[in-house]
């Protein structure tokens, strides 16, 4: 199978740039750049290829462990979730690559930023393509671990290392859910079983608790992977990383990751559909949270991601309710809008030598003319004003919760919708809009940089792809893409009527044009001399990492601090009063023996047991034969 | 390769371990040599587990190799902390236990 050829291509770079630390670091750049266009080539090709074969085909590559009848195959499969998933993560992964082959310039590990970034597709691109749980699970991890080396890529600053133990940290938790889910199932279909295709044809023999509890555990898995409630933490530390990482990583593909694990699990999901309203009320909860904490931070970066997390509640409600293509299609338009806004943002710090302060950017607005409306046109995506991408998959997910009576979640849905639309703008008026009087400041040294080409070109693709991928679930191009392309999965689909639907999708546009409105009253005319006060409860996170730190950090770190004072002490007076007492009764000539040397006890304990061995072969077989 | 040529190697590789703890004083190098030990031993369990047809050897060589791995972490652990307080690795001088 293609795919392969590119996660492969991908893998044997990572062992040629370690070997050829001399090359120059162009080369670098572009045999990095030409491995995700490449196997985005085979994907064309794949897309075809199922097209003959019935919509599934499976490569069996070789046999990974094989005890008795314990046999796990090493092979990937292809249908169509999983060529939808890899179609943009190719796409979108290329023009990022393109995007930090610039951008990464003048790094000194400009090689090893490559490698690491390949390597976290090629893993994205097995987990995609996992034929079976165990092989899902390897990239699953080797996603985690190289989202890990690309946080705490700077390595040289105390805080990005920390970002990135953290990041590893809450995904280790999510990871241990997701491997118990493995064994609970693993214990009723046994090692054959585990691939998707059997497991989907023996979901019905498996016990119903049995199924209710490994959908908890996957669940847990996707939480950390996914950046939900309670795991969610590291996801706003984890913007230590280059920029084209948080694009790449916590916008397009691994936080997806989650999304994709439930959708194709998703006849597993569709026997349990308490689970799945569970997973939809975490969802919209997480959703509702990120975008309250995202109105008071100031860290451009770090607004976005918790709006990704924002997004990615909605992805959740969409799964978690069964309507899984319209979860999956909006991972895809958010994939294009959140890399386009995180490489905007990325364009500006590079011109700004990295400042993340939106109130410190704005000191430079008139240095960002193009920028302005690149950005412009991802905040108006990611706050579903129609007709962009956008809107037609947030709407897609918020009128289908209303269609199947979760009125709870519509309305958290819709409130979500309006801080959205508020805070993004808000991003977009201090930054560009609010008046500045730049004539004290001396910028010389910023009006003659130039934003290169080679960073335009990927973010003009993405925001035309931002405006025009929603279309392709639309009526306007005759058909439902997605829906149709994705419809085997749907299991629920609520009927409402058409007078229905109108009415609710102009309340989501009118409540999203609120949210820009309210934004545009506070912040348009915004001093930016003065930052705003971020003192509040919710500037500080609702205290969620402090109390973290205390429940988890601290009460382990008191705990060592105990075992070492007292509990050790204690140990360590006993286990001496032993050679003390002895030291008192022996006599001294026993030193010959006892002489404390660790090596000469050695020497005795092998001529011991030589001894024992000689007097058992003796009674056994004599002196000399 | 026959079970004998593979039992002659573990056990070689256990006589170079054991006579790297006796004889050699620096501890990195005693704890290297313990592995060996160690590893020379699951060699010959290996071996002769697959000259019976039996899976139980294997099995229980997966949890040695568990066993070192845990073992290794404490005896890098309690490396430092010898260091620590006598500032030296020669295992000769550890010699707390004797009398005065």
């Amino acid at each position: 199978m293609l795919p392969l050829i590119g996660g492969l291509s991908i893998t044997a770079l990572y062992l040629y740039s370690l070997k050829t630390k001399l090359l120059p670091d162009t080369l670098y750049g572009w045999i990095g750049s030409l491995a995700p266009v490449l196997s985005f080539c085979a994907f064309v090709v794949a897309y075809f290829k199922l097209q003959e074969n019935d919509g599934y085909f499976q490569e069996h590559l070789f046999t990974w462990v094989h005890i008795l009848d314990l046999n796990i195959a090493f092979s990937l499969s292809a249908d169509n979730l999983s060529i939808f998933m890899g179609f943009f993560i190719t796409f979108v992964g290329s023009l990022i690559h393109i995007y930090a082959s610039v951008y990464m310039k003048k790094d000194e590990a400009y090689g090893k930023f490559f490698a690491f970034f390949n390597l976290f597709l090629a893993s994205m691109l097995l987990l995609v393509f996992a034929d079976n749980l165990m092989i899902l699970f390897l990239g699953w991890e080797g996603v985690g671990l190289f989202s890990y080396f690309l946080v705490a890529f700077y390595y040289r600053s105390k805080e990005n290392v920390d970002a990135g133990n953290k990041a590893m940290i809450a995904n280790r938790i999510g990871d241990l859910g997701f491997l118990l889910g493995i064994v609970v199932l693993f214990s009723q279909v046994g090692a054959g079983g585990l691939d998707f295709k059997s497991l989907s044809e023996s979901v019905d023999s498996i016990p119903h608790y049995i199924l209710v509890l490994s959908g908890i555990l996957f669940f847990v898995g996707a939480m950390g992977k996914s950046a939900q409630i309670p795991l969610y933490v590291w996801l706003p530390d984890a913007m230590a990383g280059p920029t084209p990482v948080s694009a790449l990583i916590h916008a397009a593909t691994m936080v997806t990751a989650g999304v994709y694990m439930v959708a194709k699990l998703s006849f597993l999901y569709n026997e349990v559909p308490d689970v799945g309203v569970f997973i939809a009320y975490i969802g919209a909860f997480g959703a509702l949270l990120a975008a309250v904490m995202a109105t008071k931070a100031q860290d451009i970066k770090k607004i976005l991601a918790y709006s990704t997390m924002s997004q990615l509640g909605y992805m959740f409600i969409g799964v978690g309710l069964g309507m899984y293509s319209a979860g999956m299609f909006h991972v895809l338009t958010h994939s294009f809008f959140k890399a386009l806004l995180f490489m905007s943002a990325g364009a500006i710090l590079l011109m700004l030598h990295h400042k993340q302060n939106i109130f410190d950017i704005a000191k430079h607005q008139k240095h960002t003319p193009a920028l302005k409306y690149i950005f412009l046109i991802g905040v108006l995506a990611i706050s579903g004003i129609p007709p962009l991408s956008g809107f037609i998959s947030k709407d897609a997910i918020i009128v289908g919760s209303f269609a199947q009576e979760q009125y709870l979640i519509y309305a958290i849905a819709l409130f979500t919708a309006f801080l959205t639309a508020f805070y993004m703008f808000r991003i977009y008026f201090v930054v560009f809009v609010a008046p500045y009087n730049a004539a004290k400041e001396s910028n010389s040294s910023l009006q003659e940089y130039k934003t290169p080409w080679l960073i335009i070109a990927p973010l003009c693709i993405l925001a035309f792809g931002s405006i025009f991928v929603g279309f392709i679930n639309t009526h306007f191009l005759g058909t439902h893409f997605v829906d149709n392309w994705l419809s085997y999965l749907n299991i629920r689909e609520g009927e409402i009527s058409a007078f229905t639907e109108s009415i609710l999708v102009i309340t989501s546009i009118v409540v999203a044009l609120l949210g820009v409105a309210f934004a545009y009253v506070k912040y348009a005319s915004w001093d930016i001399n003065k930052k705003e006060d971020d003192s509040c409860i919710i500037g500080n996170r609702f205290y969620v990492d402090e109390l973290y730190h205390i429940a988890f950090v601290t009460t382990y770190k008191n705990a060592s601090v105990f075992i070492s004072n007292y509990v050790e002490k204690w140990i360590d007076n006993v286990i001496m009063f032993i050679p003390n007492v002895l030291n008192y009764i022996a006599s001294p000539s026993s030193k010959v023996l006892h002489n404390a040397n660790v090596r000469a006890y050695g020497a005795f304990i092998m001529i011991a047991i030589c001894a024992i061995f000689a007097y058992i072969y003796i009674k056994l077989f004599g002196v000399l034969s | 390769m026959s079970i004998m040529n593979l039992t002659i190697l573990g056990m070689f590789i256990f006589s170079v371990g054991s006579i790297g703890v006796i004889a050699r004083s620096n501890i990195f190098v005693i704890y290297m040599s313990l592995e060996l030990m160690l590893n020379g031993l699951s060699l010959i369990l290996v071996a002769f587990s697959t000259y019976n047809h039996s899976f139980d050897g294997q099995i229980l060589t997966l949890f040695v190799i568990a066993l070192a791995a845990a073992e290794a972490a404490l005896f890098l652990t309690v490396i430092v902390l010898l260091f620590r307080t006598k500032r030296s690795l020669d295992s000769n001088i550890f010699t707390s236990l004797k009398k005065g």
